[in-house]
Formats: structure tokens, C-alpha cells, sequence
């Protein structure tokens, strides 16, 4: 996929540059403006105009230079980056070594019937997901993928179809890729390289979303797991049967 | 003062009140705190570089498809119809549009438009805060459930993959909108 997406957009870059730039030099765009232009990149040597008015040797110093600076600006932004991301990192460490995550977990534990009402009480599958989300929360993605994996692992174990997904996993997913975020420490991080005024300025509009979409995807999950396209073939057959799941 | 200001000067004290929870969490829990930091510290190092040749990749394709004028054209198309339906005044917000497409794919890729928005309209820009807002709302979808359900070996995932980019498109669209309400 990420294969694809990175060939297209290179491919596509370059071919259609080279037509957009082929059809401006044929048809330069509106003369008034090519005036000014000319004279423009004759004072200001080598300042280009924006792409979809570039001529052809324009559009080939245009996609030379956009090539580098992809380099020039990764190198800018990770150096400042090292320091920045030490810093968080650091802190969260300390954070997590004082038992922070585990906090969470217990204030977030009276959700976790209702979320997941197929999970019995003290499965370990209930501590796995409650610090995964926990984890996500304080944006600690290090920390989450193993307790993530440990939680998938553990409602496997309540899988009677191996292969097929319960509601409990859907549920699990669903909320995670919502992203429940407390704290975005990385985009804090982010905005503070580029020299932001207030690099925590977002952080109200995150909690905002993120728990709007977090209410939209249990939501969501809840009503399609009823929904007779998605509905388990044999959850009714062993109900019937053993009686145990209800 | 305004509710805005209120969650301006909010958003300004947030990050040292979380410092002293933390440092004060932890002085009490007696965890030594400076060897702690250091540890995390290092792996922060490890992330800012290891993040280089992604990035490097998808700043790459991203900038030299902007170069050619494609994106430039996509978004004036894009523009003329928002202006027939009557929306011509959002018009600026099509320029997350790179950002709502990559982020359900790939982190490496989201962090890098989200770079490349922060480097051409400046982070406390409308535009800079509504794509921190996005990042900072959506996770990648599709990376986390082949990770997960891999791992496991299940090969059904009913309604998973229906209800998460449900999910994103709710948190896409209220991060546009909230963006809006806040910054615009």
C-alpha cells in the first residue's frame, strides 16, 4: 500500500511537472504576469513562481530544489528534535516509574464491564487493555504496542473461533485507534521545533476531538456488532448450546 | 476574560503543572527520579533518529509532488467547486486534505505532511492548529489493526475496519470544525 502511494506520488509529481511545465512554456500563463515574472526572477535570481505558472526549465529547478530541501528540512527538524524529544521522554519516564500509568488504569477500571461486557471480571485481558489505554492516553506509544499485543493475546483466549474477531477485540480496536489522548507530547514537541508561540495551544481542541471520536467509534462498534452483516455465525449456536456467554 | 483566554492561559500553564504532578507524583513514590529521566531521555534520542529516513522518504514524495503544480491544481478544482456549493470561505482547510489521507496509513507519513504544514504556514497558524489537532486525534488505522489482529493470526475482522474509519472521519471532520470554532 505505503509502496503504491510513495511510487504514484512520486511519478505522478514528476510526469505531471514535466507536462504543466511543457504546457506554460507553450501557453505562458497570463502575459501581464510573465512581465513582472521576467522581471522578478532577473532581479530576485533564482526565486521561482508558484508551480502551476512555472515554465518548463522553471519546473525542472523547482522539482531539483523540492528534492533537497525534503533532505534539508528533516535534518533541521531532527536536530532540534533530539533535544526536544529527550526532554518528554525523560519526563514520562519518571512518570511511568512513579506508577502514573497504573493510576489511570484504576481510574479508568469502572468502564471496563460496560465496554466489554464478554470479558469476566479479573480476566488478565481487563489489566492488558486497561494499561494499553491507559499508556495511549499519556502518548507513551512505546509502552502501548506490547500491552496492546499482551491484551489481544489474552481475549484471543476467550475466542471460541480462532480466526474470526469477537465483539471484546472490535471494542478494543476501535477505541485505541481512536486515540484517547491526554497529553500530546510529540506534537508538542513538533510545534515547539518550528519555534511555535505556544506549543501547547492545541491541547484543548485534542481532548475535544479525541473524545468525540472516541464516543463515535463505541458507538459505532456497538450498533454494527448487532448488525445482522456482522453479526457472529455461531454466537447463537453457542449460546444455545453451552449457555456461557450470556 | 474570554473563554478563549481562559483555555489560552490553560494551555499555557499545562505543560509546567504537569512537570510538578509528575516530579511531585514521583518524589513521593520515592522513585530516583534523575536516573529515571535519563533512562527515558536516551530512548528519546533513539526516536528523533530513527524517525530520519521516514521522514526523509515521505517529505520526498510529498514535496516533489507539490512541486509539479498537481497539488496546487488539485486544490483550485477543489476550490471552484466549494465556492459553487456555497463554502467558498472554508476553502483553506483543503490544504489538510494530504494530512486526512496519510494519517490512517502511516504515522512516519502523517508526521512528515504535518512537518511540511508547520514548515509553509507556520505552526500557530489556522492551518498549523487545526493539523496539530488532527495529528493529535486520529491514529493509523490501518497499521494498528494488521499489528494487532497479526499478531493473533485472525483473519475475520467483521465490523473493525467499518467502525475505526467511521471513527476517523468523526474525529477528521470535528478537528476541521473545532479548528474552526477556535482558530479561524
Amino acid at each position: 500500500m505505503l509502496n503504491k502511494i510513495w511510487f504514484g506520488l512520486l511519478l505522478i509529481g514528476i510526469v505531471y511537472g514535466f507536462g504543466r511545465g511543457a504546457y506554460n512554456t507553450i501557453w505562458p500563463p497570463t502575459p501581464a504576469v510573465t512581465i513582472n515574472e521576467q522581471a522578478d526572477s532577473e532581479a530576485s535570481d533564482g526565486a521561482l513562481p508558484p508551480p502551476s505558472d512555472r515554465n518548463l526549465k522553471q519546473m525542472g529547478k523547482g522539482l531539483n530544489a523540492a528534492a533537497l530541501s525534503a533532505a534539508e528540512v528533516t535534518i533541521t527538524i531532527c536536530i532540534s528534535l533530539i533535544g526536544i524529544m529527550a526532554l518528554w521522554l525523560g519526563l514520562l519516564a519518571v512518570a511511568r516509574d512513579a506508577g502514573l500509568v497504573d493510576a489511570l488504569a484504576r481510574l479508568l477500571s469502572p468502564w471496563m464491564r460496560w465496554l466489554f461486557p464478554d470479558v469476566p471480571d479479573g480476566h488478565p485481558a481487563q489489566g492488558a487493555i486497561l494499561m494499553n489505554i491507559s499508556a495511549n492516553m499519556l502518548n507513551l506509544d512505546n509502552a502501548a504496542t506490547p500491552l496492546g499485543l499482551k491484551a489481544m493475546k489474552e481475549l484471543q483466549t476467550l475466542n471460541p473461533n480462532k480466526e474470526t474477531a469477537t465483539d471484546a477485540m472490535a471494542m478494543f480496536m476501535a477505541i485505541n485507534t481512536s486515540s484517547v489522548t491526554l497529553i500530546p507530547f510529540t506534537i508538542i514537541g513538533y510545534r515547539a521545533t518550528f519555534h511555535s508561540d505556544n506549543p501547547a495551544e492545541p491541547l484543548f481542541g485534542i481532548i475535544l476531538v479525541t473524545t468525540f471520536s472516541t464516543l463515535v467509534a463505541i458507538v459505532v462498534t456497538r450498533l454494527l456488532a448487532r448488525s445482522p452483516r456482522f453479526a457472529l455465525a455461531n454466537k447463537s449456536e453457542q449460546t444455545d448450546g453451552t449457555g456461557d456467554r450470556s | 476574560m474570554t473563554i478563549l483566554e481562559y483555555i489560552d492561559l490553560f494551555s499555557q500553564w499545562s505543560v509546567p503543572l504537569m512537570i510538578l504532578t509528575i516530579i511531585l507524583w514521583a518524589a513521593y513514590k520515592r522513585v530516583p527520579m534523575y536516573e529515571s529521566f535519563v533512562t527515558g531521555a536516551k530512548e528519546g534520542f533513539d526516536v528523533a533518529v530513527m524517525i530520519i529516513p521516514y521522514l526523509v522518504a515521505i517529505l520526498f514524495a510529498i514535496k516533489i509532488f507539490e512541486a509539479s503544480g498537481a497539488f496546487e491544481d488539485i486544490k483550485l478544482m477543489a476550490g471552484w467547486a466549494m465556492e459553487r456549493v456555497g463554502l467558498g470561505d472554508y476553502r483553506e482547510s483543503l490544504d489538510l486534505i494530504p494530512l486526512a489521507l496519510t494519517k490512517p496509513l502511516t504515522g512516519g507519513g502523517a508526521r512528515g505532511v504535518m512537518v511540511e504544514i508547520f514548515d509553509t504556514h507556520g505552526p500557530d497558524s489556522f492551518l498549523g492548529k487545526t493539523a496539530s489537532i488532527m495529528m493529535g486525534s486520529t491514529e493509523t488505522t490501518f497499521y494498528i489493526l494488521s499489528v494487532y489482529y497479526g499478531s493473533i493470526q485472525i483473519k475475520k475482522i467483521r465490523h473493525t475496519l467499518h467502525a475505526c474509519l467511521v471513527a476517523d472521519a468523526a474525529g477528521i471532520a470535528a478537528a476541521v470544525v473545532v479548528g474552526y470554532l477556535l482558530y479561524g
